[in-house]
């Protein structure tokens, strides 16, 4: 690229002490790690794209916090973000991901055959089983900076490879902007319908820009297989069920994805992927696997009881409402899913859902009877 | 005072926008918008040849069409009012891209022509009458404006940097004011309680903007950093700074006496300009588009002169809507451009910003009130207003 960035030079005549952030109320990774100094160092530079400092962080300045979680507050715009604002985004990966350090490898494995158990979770619990995760497609930038031609690209290219699956994963895409009242309202009560992000942390990362043009949504005949296109990430994918089967849901996920990720391939637009950060996504908290896969379960005891956060932490789990990440739980269900994206693979994460559920029901139980869980508290894992 | 510096748009910018080069390598089709559920004047006026001739240019500070129109892309309509769609990031936007600007102003301003002389009027003493607007009626009188402090970003753009920049200038000139204008700036990130419920109470506190058509344009971007209101002891003159505009200037007080705050307008904005240039800023205007805002639908005088009126009677009548059209005049609910009346109290003001002085525009606004409160007391009476329909001013 043989030009530089207008704007960004522009910038570069006001001093970095006027142009740093204020973050004197802001609790979020970003807020934790920038100081003058690396901002000083970072801000002059841009991606390739032209993706700039101010655009990694400028969600994380508008969005001081977050009630029930701890928010990232940066974003990448494109692949390269990741390597030009290391300085910046390698502290936040390690505060965010345990400790991982910029020279340690993540490791990929959709093989679902690795997978122990998990068909057997108790069904009077356990109301529903899902498994999710993003895909970002090589040589298009990311949801907060790409342009409209880019998103019909990356729409374009996604239809094409999703409507040649066939067999189980045989499907139907339904674009935002063309759906009519009805698919609208099946696609609702499927709970499969996503809108236009009402959250301040995506809208000031610029992801609602132009909405609703060239998003969609595609799902198989069966309802069990599901692809958001150009939400938060290029594609979201997503193996849903009710019951307790993980196992199945895992399979279904693992077959799908790789089947999906073929076809890109064939078109020379392979997922964006490293030996070190994994997955790569819009949002440095889904590096790695990208992978969230959970239950809704009823833990009405066990979520009252004093070690229950302690649990979860030792399972390397966390808890969420029933509406998803920005709610609380509603009658004693939770969403409870892996904790850990990054360091460990897609089948260990999906093994550690499928045994610390299994745990837990079983406390749910023992509690219900009146017994004590003590002896069952588990592990650091 | 150096505190800061502010680039003069003569100086040559070497670079270009790598983003906006990198979407080149999509054809015009491929990027055009899709503006088929849309209804706002960006969206009338763009097409596809036009997009194709613009889209590689961009301001010195980098602003792009992309940035112009993009608000108007994700706000495809208003249920109240015909959005304007776009935005200006700097006063260059108004001549980069003229080609899309000049029809939306044009539209917008009642057939505003590319080659018009726009008059800046400022003397109040040019208003006639305006000191007896019926009180029992008139609530509350209300003149506003914008400025823009030339060589900095407009705020869809601006940096932090320039926007403190913007807001130290602008204590330092207001912290001279003295007499009936004297008065103290509250920074919106400082505040303390007492001080923000005070303001709330006094009607003068500006809240983060919530409105789509803001959010999407970049203008609520590091907030609350750079903003704040002054105003004057009395809390008749007051000024906010870094919302929408650089500067939004209010005159306001109780009752009727129109000419008394628009006295105070313009004494109070014409020493602020005087102070902003004895710091070596001028404001952004031009004779052919007066006063440079960050809307287009601003632009002109920035003036928008008002009050709440109670027309109970009148606003019924299946005439009123043609009344306003003819007096040149708009109304709005008393929660600003975004509500619906409410009790039978309007907010009525100018409906024109462009082609006409602000003494003009105040006159407008003085003679139409006075009007419409004499049909609505010709009402009451049950008594007929056909004689009292005004001609198109």
């Amino acid at each position: 690229m043989p030009f530089g960035n207008t704007h960004n030079n522009f910038k570069l005549n006001y001093k970095v002490e006027d142009e740093f952030p204020d973050l004197s109320k802001h609790n979020n990774h970003m807020a934790k790690v920038l100081t003058k100094e690396i901002y000083g160092k970072l801000r002059d530079k841009q991606t390739p794209s032209g993706y700039t400092l101010d655009d990694v962080i400028q969600t994380g300045v508008d969005n001081p916090g977050h009630p029930f979680i701890m928010t990232v507050g940066c974003v990448a715009g494109d692949e390269e973000s990741y390597e030009i604002f290391k300085d910046l985004l390698d502290p936040i990966i390690s505060d965010r991901h345990s400790g991982y350090k910029p020279t340690d490898k993540h490791k990929t494995d959709l093989n679902f055959e690795n997978l122990k158990g998990g068909d057997d979770l108790d069904p009077n619990y356990v109301l529903s089983s899902r498994v999710r995760t993003g895909r970002s497609i090589k040589g298009f930038t990311l949801p907060p900076h790409n342009s409209r031609g880019e998103r019909r690209g990356i729409e374009k290219l996604s239809v094409e490879a999703l409507t040649s699956l066939d067999g189980e994963f045989k499907g139907k895409y339904y674009p935002l902007k063309s759906m009519t009242d009805a698919e609208q309202d099946q696609l609702i009560n499927d709970h499969f319908l996503f809108d236009k992000p009402v959250s301040p942390l995506l809208t000031c990362a610029g992801m609602a820009r132009d909405w609703p043009d060239a998003r969609g949504i595609w799902h198989n005949d069966n309802k069990s297989f599901l692809v958001w296109v150009n939400e938060e990430d290029h594609l979201r994918v997503i193996s849903m069920q009710q019951g307790g089967n993980m196992r199945e849901v895992f399979r279904r996920f693992c077959v799908g994805l790789n089947k999906i990720e073929e076809i890109f391939k064939k078109h020379n637009h392979g997922f964006m992927w490293n030996e070190h950060l994994g997955y790569i996504l819009t949002c440095p908290s889904n590096l790695g696997t990208g992978l969230r896969g959970g239950v809704h379960v009823k833990l009405p005891k066990l979520s009252t009881h004093a070690k229950f956060e302690e649990i979860l932490t030792r399972l390397r789990l966390q808890k969420r409402g029933t509406g998803g990440v920005d709610t609380a739980s509603v009658g004693g269900v939770f969403d409870i899913s892996n904790a850990d994206r990054l360091g460990s693979s897609e089948v260990a994460q999906v093994q550690l859902v499928v045994d610390g559920v299994k745990l837990m029901v079983e406390m749910e139980k023992k509690l219900e009877k009146g017994e004590a869980i003590d002896s069952m508290i588990p592990a650091q894992k | 005072m150096a505190f800061c510096f502010q680039v003069s748009p003569d100086v040559i910018m070497p670079f270009g926008n790598t983003h906006n080069k990198l979407k080149m390598n999509y054809s015009a089709e491929q990027e055009f918008p899709d503006l088929s559920q849309h209804n706002n004047h960006m969206a009338k006026v763009l097409t596809p040849e036009m997009y194709g001739n613009l889209r590689d240019k961009e301001t010195p500070s980098g602003f792009t069409l992309d940035d112009t129109i993009q608000t108007g892309v994700d706000n495809p309509g208003h249920p109240f009012i015909m959005t304007v769609g776009c935005v200006a990031g700097d006063e260059e936007t108004y001549e980069v891209f003229k080609e899309l600007l000049d029809p939306v102003i044009e539209d917008r301003h009642g057939g505003y022509k590319p080659s018009d002389k726009h008059k800046t009027d400022l003397n109040f003493e040019n208003l006639q009458g305006g000191d007896d607007l019926d009180p029992n009626y008139v609530l509350s009188s209300r003149v506003r404006t914008g400025r823009s402090i030339r060589g900095f970003c407009l705020p869809p753009h601006c940096s932090r940097g320039e926007r403190r920049a913007i807001e130290n200038l602008s204590i330092e000139s207001l912290d001279i004011l003295d007499g009936d204008l004297k008065g103290k700036y509250y920074a919106l990130k400082n505040m303390t309680e007492e001080e923000q419920q005070q303001l709330i109470d006094d009607h003068f506190l500006f809240d983060k903007p919530v409105s789509p058509l803001l959010l999407a344009s970049g203008m609520a971007r590091d907030w609350p950093d750079g903003r704040g209101i002054w105003h004057n002891d009395n809390k008749t003159f007051l000024v906010w700074v870094n919302e929408e505009d650089h500067l939004r200037v209010i005159s306001m007080q109780k009752g009727g006496n129109m000419r008394e705050v628009f006295t105070r307008f313009c004494t109070g904005l014409t020493k602020i300009e005087s102070l902003f240039k004895d710091r070596g800023h001028e404001f952004m205007w031009n004779e052919h588009l007066g006063y440079v805002l960050t809307c287009p639908s601003n632009l002109g005088t920035g003036l928008r002169a008002g009050v709440h009126v109670k027309l109970p009677n009148v606003s019924k009548h299946d005439k009123f809507g043609e009344i306003l059209k003819r007096l040149r005049l708009q109304k709005r609910g008393t929660g600003g451009v975004d509500t619906a009346a409410v009790g039978g109290v309007f907010d009525i003001s100018n409906a024109d910003r462009l082609g006409f002085s602000e003494v003009e525009l105040v006159q407008m606004v003085v003679d139409g009130v006075n009007l419409l409160v004499e049909m609505e007391k010709r009402l009451e009476g049950g008594e007929s207003i056909d004689d009292l329909m005004p001609e198109q001013k």
